[in-house]
């Protein structure tokens, strides 16, 4: 069965990415130029479905509700409030140059280029960082309270890996600051009659017809009911899929469904297997562990990582002598030290960890020491940048970080890989668009922090509200869409069938058990570090977990009613296919890069080596069926702009 | 550790709901108290029987999704979330009751989960300020006093998890709408709808069946995220000043 799906062949080369030519800080005015708009006058008689809430959906639902479509918006949370993007701490990165201190549009686009280790797309990236700096405006016109000076204007730090700083911030708060502005937006627009708003309301299926994106199938949770939507586009902002496995710093509920179902109908899935690790997240305690915390990278500015020189060393940190500790970022990396990109710190954390030198229980943690910080700038200082990370680190582990050091250890966080879309934020369904976390995005092999919150606000706020214009414009619907459609009725059956099918089975494993197993297995084999053999062995036994998944899940109860574990089943069906996906994904891409690394391709110091010459594009899949092996259309990424080299932060 | 927990179990808003027992065992102290729940669900699955729904997300205190009043406190006996809640704070043999926010603004949904989509309507009314996209001035345009900027991060960090009208023996959300009135009614961006935002959300308030504030106070003890209780007297200040105002 894996040889057959590992045996993938490769189709034709993605032709169009619809980016314009041209000097690069022009092509957004000119694709902007170039677009057709929508009258005004005619915009509400035009449907859009939005789905998801967070920084991208949010942003863009009440964006498009402003410019006067009608949009028809879900989340499966109770509150829009709630999206995950809520709990992203460290901050947004904007071009702004306020402190002068050498900062650009271009530097930003380079930086971002550079630290998604040249697998994004130059164009994106730009407009990117051109839109950076209108973010920021935008939020403060909102009242989104941003760190300020004591003269009044806005405060910024250095963030991860970068040397100017441009990070903008709310305390330790930023991702839930920023997205009250956009759901505060959201709400705007709703109480106006403009959007229309399901909450505890998920998509299960996109309704295409004749190969366009033209309506969703979705069910309610409270009771169960399946219903259909039907617009003039549909735009995913559903965020990522780290919860494939299973212990990641993702909320609980956040999944793969709706971005899985839509590549099922069609819609090319790019780079699945650039996932990132975040290095500093706190270690598990248990098997009871349900999910991982992180804690701010932020941390890195200030705080000092290390681990005992000695391999078994059980001591408390407190009796290790200085001469006696490896302060392994710094002695590798003199000129970056601690503040290393996030794969080379959460790389380096494993080795000193895999050499026998963790530190907590199990041995799989590092220290973050915050002895010098205090020591130099006062307890008061260090508890104003990071009080509430201090605080919420105390509560998880009982410990206290001004007294002892934090101990911390890498866990997935976030995924690169998405839909594949066009400089549109197309994908490769005509109607269908995706956003945010959703999308394979602007990063490339690697996100730098606190580039998230502004792709995903940059995409909500204004790109996709530019862009989706010209798709309406050039497409109206005149037809109406609705559930005796065959394409409609064909996707609410097959919907209907999976969650029947989930509830039949009546085996003797819960949902958890298999989240668990798919879990640990892609965190083996497909996580941080990565091998040809490992890779093939979690091809073959994924198919495996999937035929006894079908034959011994337990769901309980109905499908008619509030039912958490049949929600949660659900989503681990497509977990299974994912992960599949993923493991493929790895085991092509032969080369390490950015948040991967192939252990096969390393230099002989044991850096990664990436194979440009090989790997220099976007890998963009097809779906050819469950179990089938899909087709592989290569983006080639053309570098005009930033030229590659292999990254150095020694 | 093994507990005996008390649970309370309704099927769905017009079902009559009641206490259940359960007992579990081998439960850690490292365990948040969301994970032990985890643990008897997935218990309850195997035996067949249905397992306990409650709301959950991020699990990091920040989405405000988690509600329950655990041994009659609003999030338990830590004044933190209840995801944030470790069984360390119970001790082996404890009798544990668990029961859903209890307000008539927030009908049970089913067993813990309850429906809080009235707050959503009362920042509906106007706890926003209206910027569209696309309209902001740079910045740097306006400073904003440090004081002033740190006072509205105070009240912004709500959660909007509704422990506060959960504690609270009227039922009143004057903590939660007080937050979202003094975070934006500070900012010089939010000057212009301050009155129209009070009186519209304090409406809402109202008309969504919370009860009134009788500075009680159990609010701000409640609540997870410091909410100062002077909220509320800030809030009636920015009431009676646009009231006055007509």
């Amino acid at each position: 069965m894996s040889t057959e799906y590992a045996a993938y062949t490769t189709g034709d080369p993605i032709a169009d990415t619809k980016a314009p030519g041209g000097p690069i800080a022009e092509r957004w005015d000119r694709r902007r130029f170039e677009a057709k708009l929508v009258n005004p006058a005619n915009r509400r008689k035009h449907r859009v479905i939005v789905v998801g809430t967070g920084l991208a959906g949010g942003a863009a639902g009440a964006t498009l509700a402003e410019q006067g479509y009608h949009v028809v918006q879900f989340c499966f949370s109770d509150s829009p409030r709630r999206a995950h993007s809520i709990a992203a701490q460290g901050g947004i990165n904007a071009a702004k140059n306020y402190r002068n201190d050498g900062d650009s549009v271009h530097r930003l686009f380079y930086d971002t280029v550079k630290g998604g280790d040249f697998r994004a797309r130059e164009s994106n990236v730009h407009r990117l960082a051109q839109i950076s700096v209108e973010i920021i405006d935008q939020c403060v016109a909102q009242g989104v309270p941003f760190a300020r000076e004591y003269g009044g204007l806005l405060d910024t730090r250095s963030f991860g890996g970068v040397q100017v700083s441009r990070t903008f911030y709310a305390r330790g708060q930023t991702g839930q600051q920023l997205l009250l502005g956009a759901y505060q937006a959201l709400s705007r627009q709703i109480a106006a009659g403009n959007v229309e708003m399901h909450a505890r309301t998920e998509m299960l299926d996109l309704i295409t017809v004749d190969g366009v994106a033209r309506g969703i199938v979705v069910r309610d949770l409270v009771n169960g009911k399946i219903s259909t939507h039907y617009a003039d586009a549909v735009v995913l902002a559903s965020g990522g899929y780290g919860n494939v496995f299973y212990l990641s710093t993702n909320a609980m509920n956040s999944n793969a469904t709706a971005v899985w179902r839509a590549h099922r109908r069609g819609a090319y899935f790019a780079n699945p297997c650039f996932t990132q690790i975040h290095p500093t997240c706190i270690p598990r305690t248990g098997d009871h562990q349900s999910k991982l915390t992180l804690m701010s990278e932020s941390l890195r500015n200030d705080g000092r990582i290390w681990v005992p020189k000695a391999k078994g060393d059980t001591r408390p940190a407190a009796e290790i002598p200085e001469a006696e500790r490896d302060y392994y970022l710094e002695r590798i990396y003199p000129s970056f030290g601690n503040l290393v990109p996030r794969d080379i710190a959460s790389r380096a954390a494993k080795n000193v960890c895999d050499e026998g030198r963790g530190v907590g229980p199990g041995g799989q943690g590092v220290y973050l020491d915050f002895a010098d910080a205090i020591r130099r700038m006062g307890r008061d200082k260090v508890a104003e940048k990071y009080g509430n990370l201090f605080d919420m680190y105390e509560r998880i582990t009982a410990e206290n970080p001004y007294e002892v050091p934090m101990r911390i250890y890498p866990a997935v966080h976030y995924t690169m890989g998405g839909l594949w879309v066009d400089y549109d934020l197309q994908t490769t369904v005509p109607g269908l668009f995706a956003i945010g976390e959703a999308n394979f995005s602007d990063h490339g092999a690697n996100r730098l922090g606190a580039s998230a919150l502004m792709q995903g606000l940059g995409d909500g706020y204004f790109v996709l509200p530019s862009t989706i214009n010209d798709y309406l414009a050039r497409h109206p619907h005149h037809d109406e869409v609705d559930d005796s459609h065959p394409e409609a009725a064909a996707a609410v059956r097959e919907t209907r069938d999976c969650l029947a099918k989930l509830l039949a089975v009546d085996g003797d494993r819960t949902p958890d058990s298999f989240h668990r197993e798919i879990g640990e297995l892609m965190w083996e084999y497909c996580g941080m570090a990565r091998t040809e053999e490992g890779l093939r062995k979690a091809l073959a036994r994924i198919p495996e977990i999937r035929e006894e998944f079908w034959r011994r899940i337990k769901v309980p109860g109905s499908g008619e009613e509030f039912n958490q574990s049949l929600e949660k089943a659900n989503r681990i069906v497509d977990y299974l296919e994912l992960a599949e996906l993923m493991c493929l994904d790895a085991l092509h891409r032969a080369e390490s890069c950015g948040g991967h690394f192939r252990e096969e391709s390393q230099t002989p110091d044991g850096e990664a080596a990436r194979r440009d010459e090989e790997f220099g594009y976007a890998a963009a899949w097809e779906y050819r069926g469950t179990a089938a092996a899909p087709v592989l259309h290569k983006e080639d990424l053309v570098f005009e702009y930033v030229h590659p080299t292999q990254r150095s932060y020694a | 550790m093994k507990l005996t927990l008390r649970v309370w179990r309704q099927r769905n808003t017009d079902a009559p709901g009641a206490m259940a027992s359960y007992e579990v065992d081998g439960i850690s102290k490292d365990m948040s108290f969301l994970e032990m729940l985890d643990t008897l669900n997935e218990d309850l699955i195997l035996r067949g029987e249905d397992p306990v729904a409650f709301d959950h997300d991020c699990r990091e205190g920040i989405c405000g999704a988690c509600s329950l009043v655990i041994n009659g406190d609003a999030h338990g006996p830590e004044r933190t979330t209840t995801c944030q809640l470790h069984m360390r704070s119970f001790a082996d043999g404890d009798t544990i009751d668990v029961e859903p926010w209890r307000a008539s603004a927030f009908p049970v949904v089913k067993d813990l989960v309850v429906d809080r989509s009235a707050f959503d309507r009362i920042i509906q009314a106007g706890g926003y300020i209206t910027a569209p996209t696309g309209s902001a001035p740079e910045a740097h345009a306006t400073a904003v006093p440090k004081p002033d900027a740190d006072s509205a991060f105070e009240h912004a960090e709500c959660i909007g998890c509704g422990a506060c009208v959960a504690a609270c023996p009227n039922g009143s959300a004057m903590l939660f709408t007080s937050a979202k009135i003094n975070h934006l009614n500070v900012l010089p961006q939010g000057s212009p709808e301050r009155e129209t935002r009070v009186l519209d959300m304090v409406a809402r308030m109202d008309d969504e069946g919370f009860g009134g504030c009788t500075l009680t106070g159990e609010c701000a003890t409640a609540c997870p995220k410091g909410i100062p209780l002077p909220s509320i007297a800030a809030m009636n200040r920015e009431w009676l000043r646009a009231v006055r105002k007509g």
